[in-house]
């Protein structure tokens, strides 16, 4: 098979025969070390004359500090004490708006902020220790509650067709209004928080730790201490999950871990126990989503009007980008002839939130799901025909004006799940009329993959490879924290290169030996990194199969590496291992680093919030049913079919359980779990108290894998780890509807919410202020 | 301070310890097998599930005192005498239940444990033999399969 060449590269490239491993399942590189107990996690590696690290925090949500006193009586000998005086660059965990201290020096601006660090060879002399450090305050008035806060973070407005919604209301057949609340959401990797800063003999940190995203730390790092790119380095260390959790709250540990070595002249080891962990980590952002849609008597979606408030908490964080991608998906999968959309995050005086799998998406496009099954409900339609009805389509614009061209899936996956969960017949069926009654919902979302708006063009993710004498080395910065990507890195390249998934080696990502692909986040691993890691193994191929032809022979461009052996047409000519060896041994080292572009004809305007937000979108269905015990109010799911379309899956077992884990991490969003906070300060900051789902409470997923090719992503991926936690809540709380005819605008769907949603009769709606976001019930 | 003697995947260990010692810090600190993890500290997430005296307990809960004279398996007395992979754990593998490891030795464990006992491998047994560990990634479904395939492979 012979493929165009991309713009501005060589000639055409002989592939090497199709679907080699790219479309199969072999086990996951990192799978024998994890099912032996061989896999290193931070928590099992040992420093030599390693100390323990722990952070003294506030117990206040907002006050001014007057003393941080280390209690003169106390032997301090053996521990060793940093306060903010000690941080010798900036006092800022660099992200976006750098309002974040590291540790705080004036001002306390929420419950569990880092206040002073210790250290100490000995933990239990340690835990003492932390009870003779007194944090002297002059409390403030705190704001908990985010519609009253007067502090902005960010504010976007944006529009379609604005000049067409007054006459759009207006030849209204109905003007439907809701408002829809979402809570704290707690990540729960099951590793928790852990670093490891050892102190270099030039002054600088070498940190390794649990992370997604080593650049962000190294970043964090040098403008902490003031050091440059040579005298940091960062190494992930195997990841126990992350799903947004471990994007920038590292950041802020490593600093923690980094400052007390330098002060200690020893490593440092921090790891978190759950509660810390649970306390003073970043959320998903809690908000309300409130819509006024107007719509024609046949269902068809005419002009709506969005109001999105997401709460910050304390400090901006990554609150910019988690509202734009949600103001992006707050008007969901369809088509708006007219459309607007004011979205503000605020700042009130609780943890700041931050990132988490589908990163604003879930919050906004729960509401606009369960705001068509309030449509579809009012104008007594079928909630299936009324999505057919407005789905995007192919040649359609979003409500940004981005006209959609290629991999549109939106009838495909819907009529995939209607047929698979036999939506006629499943509606049709009588609710029951004892205590139990069951009910059928669905949902329909799109995933923006890869960065928003000019993410991408402003990052120039890097990623490359490197010959080896028997095959080659991935360098990039992305990281595996369960979700495969050395896995599909290694299947890409060595399809790219005609070899077979052995002759792979994944370097681990260490600041100083990988380029700069970007932070582990957005659905971005494959689409954007594992498509820069193909086009560096092409062109590395094409240098190779040039040196063969100088040395033995033949036509470069007819000469292909095909299962590790380099051909022209029948003829062998050598085997991979003897060609790299040679051009080795000739021209030394070889490394081909590349650099992403977006394909042409992206074009994103950040002031005017109009344009190509993402390249691509995947896209997904899911249909829930579930059975709802009038008696206890409980609701349990029942089933789950769900039809995604990724482009490509590349390695179909890894995918599906993104899919599976993603559904069930949003089943416990829609029906159980909640951050609920006292005063500022989290409540549950307990796996006894904050509960998410066992093997009991998962219930059986069928998933159905559409691969409706994106042109310019690797082999037609776009992206999957998000787009999973996006519809089932929604398509959860769909069912509900239809079992009980309760409509309960609120997540999650507990026994309370069901019961009060259920006096009020149907289609109760949440307003603003009501009770506060963060206050508990 | 007690003189601590126990088996451990078959060998027998000791280490002087104070008898409140977590069996966990015993097994990870004292003995370097640290493929024994802690998710909470609290007995909720199973992360540190071995079997004591064949019974599945988690080790963040079991004072050292309490194993003495035990005969205690963990994750790294799972594999077959050559190391290679058990049919349980090649099957966690094969399917797909294992993604970013944390839960997996506890999990492999309480899986075994069901295997031992020898009880007909249903959807729902397994479901609740597995209730204690949590995972937080992979959804259940895929654990659940290689459990009962890996359950019925035994009974044969």
């Amino acid at each position: 098979m012979v493929i165009p060449a991309p713009p501005g590269k060589m000639g055409p490239v002989p592939l090497p025969a199709p679907e080699l491993l790219v479309g199969q399942s072999p086990p996951r590189l990192d799978g024998l070390d994890k099912l032996l107990g061989r896999a290193r996690y931070l928590d099992d590696l040992t420093f030599e004359g390693q100390l323990w690290g722990r952070t003294v925090r506030s117990t206040v949500a907002h006050a001014r500090i007057v003393l941080i006193d280390f209690d003169p009586s106390y032997d301090w000998s053996g521990v060793t004490r940093v306060t903010a005086r000690d941080i010798p660059g900036e006092n800022v965990v660099q992200l976006i708006d750098d309002d974040q201290p590291c540790l705080a020096w004036d001002v306390i601006r929420h419950f569990d902020e880092p206040v002073a660090l210790l250290a100490c060879a000995d933990r239990e002399k340690l835990e003492e220790a932390l009870r003779h450090v007194r944090v002297e305050v002059e409390p403030l008035p705190a704001v908990l509650d985010p519609a009253a806060s007067t502090q902005v973070f960010k504010h976007y407005r944006y529009e379609r067709e604005a000049g067409r919604l007054a006459e759009a209301f207006a030849r209204a057949h109905r003007v439907v209004e809701g408002s829809y609340r979402v809570r704290h959401q707690e990540q729960l990797y099951l590793e928790p928080n852990a670093v490891c800063a050892v102190p270099r003999a030039d002054g600088g940190i070498l940190l390794h730790g649990s992370m997604q995203c080593p650049f962000y730390v190294q970043r964090a790092l040098k403008r902490l201490l003031a050091l440059d790119d040579e005298r940091v380095a960062v190494v992930q260390t195997v990841t126990g999950g992350g799903f947004g959790g471990k994007e920038e709250y590292p950041s802020m540990i490593a600093c923690h871990a980094a400052l007390l070595a330098r002060a200690a002249g020893r490593p440092v080891k921090i790891v978190y126990g759950r509660g810390e962990d649970l306390a003073s980590t970043t959320k998903r952002h809690p908000g309300v989503v409130s819509h006024r849609t107007a719509v024609a008597a046949d269902g068809t979606l005419l002009g709506g009007e969005i109001d999105v408030l997401f709460d910050g908490g304390a400090y901006s964080t990554l609150s910019p980008v988690v509202l734009s991608r949600g103001a992006i998906h707050a008007p969901g999968a369809y088509r708006w002839p007219a459309c607007r959309v004011d979205a503000r995050a605020v700042a009130t005086n609780t943890p700041p939130n931050g990132a988490f799998r589908g990163f604003g998406a879930p919050q906004t496009l729960f509401a606009v799901e369960l705001h068509m099954d309030r449509i579809a409900r009012e104008l007594g339609l079928d909630p299936l025909d009324l999505r057919r009805r407005n789905a995007l389509r192919p040649g359609d614009r979003t409500a940004t004006g981005q006209e959609l061209r290629e991999s549109v899936s939106a009838l495909e996956v819907l009529e995939a799940v209607a047929e698979r969960s036999g939506w006629a017949s499943g509606r049709a069926q009588p609710k029951g009329d004892g205590p139990k009654r069951r009910g059928l919902g669905l949902s329909l979302v799109l995933h923006g993959a890869g960065f928003t708006g000019s993410g991408e063009v402003k990052l120039k993710a890097r990623a490359g490879v490197e010959l080896t004498p028997t095959g080659c080395r991935v360098l990039a910065a992305s990281t595996e924290i369960g979700q495969g990507t050395i896995t599909i890195f290694a299947q890409l390249v060595a399809d790219a290169l005609g070899l077979p998934l052995g002759a792979i080696e994944v370097a681990a990502p260490d600041t100083s030996r990988v380029p700069d692909s970007g932070p582990t986040v957005a659905s971005r691993t494959c689409m954007v990194v594992g498509g820069t890691l193909e086009g560096a193994a092409r062109a590395l191929h094409r240098r190779l199969a040039a040196y063969a032809a100088e040395v033995y022979g033949g036509d470069a461009e007819r000469i292909a590496c095909v299962g590790g052996t380099f051909r022209e047409g029948a003829r062998a000519i050598a085997t991979f291992e003897e060609v790299a060896r040679r051009q080795l041994a000739d021209r030394g080292p070889l490394v081909i680093v590349e650099q992403y572009s977006h394909p042409p004809g992206i074009e994103w305007d950040d002031d005017e919030f109009r344009g190509d937000a993402y390249p691509v979108y995947a896209w997904a269905a899911t249909a829930v049913e579930v059975e709802v015990d009038l008696d206890s109010y409980e609701t349990r799911v029942l089933r789950v079919v769900t039809a995604q379309d990724v482009g490509k899956a590349i390695h179909p077992l890894l995918c599906v359980g993104q899919i599976e884990g993603g559904t069930v991490q949003a089943l416990g969003y829609a029906l159980m779990e909640e951050v609920v906070h006292r005063d500022g300060r989290v409540a549950n900051d307990r796996l006894q108290s904050y509960l998410i789902p066992t093997a009991l409470d998962a219930p059986p997923i069928e998933t159905i894998l559409v691969e409706n090719r994106y042109p310019h992503g690797p082999r037609g991926a776009k992206g999957v780890g998000e787009l999973p936690m996006d519809g089932p809540a929604p398509a959860v709380a769909a069912a509900v509807l239809d079992a009980t005819g309760a409509l309960v605008p609120e997540l999650p769907i507990t026994p309370d919410r069901l019961r009060a949603a259920l006096k009020l009769g149907a289609a109760p709606t949440a307003s603003l202020g009501e009770t506060p976001l963060g206050a508990a019930e | 301070m007690i003189e601590l003697v126990l088996d451990v995947n078959g060998a027998e260990r000791s280490a002087r310890v104070p008898p409140l010692r977590r069996l966990l810090d015993v097994l990870r600190e004292e003995f370097g097998l640290t493929g024994t993890k802690e998710g909470c500290g609290e007995g909720e997430c199973g992360a540190c599930s071995v079997l004591l005296d064949g019974e599945l307990v988690n080790a963040c809960l079991v004072p050292a005192c309490q194993a003495q004279g035990a005969k205690v398996v963990t994750v790294e007395g799972l594999a077959r005498p050559d190391g290679t992979p058990s049919t349980l754990q090649r099957l966690f593998l094969e399917r797909g239940a294992a993604q970013c490891g944390i839960c997996t030795p506890g999990m492999l464990l309480a899986a075994q444990r069901f295997i031992d006992l020898g009880a007909t491998p249903t959807d729902e047994a397994v479901r609740e033999a597995l209730a204690g560990n949590l995972c937080r990634c992979t959804g259940y479904s895929k654990i659940v399969e290689a459990v009962i395939e890996a359950a019925r492979e035994a009974r044969r």
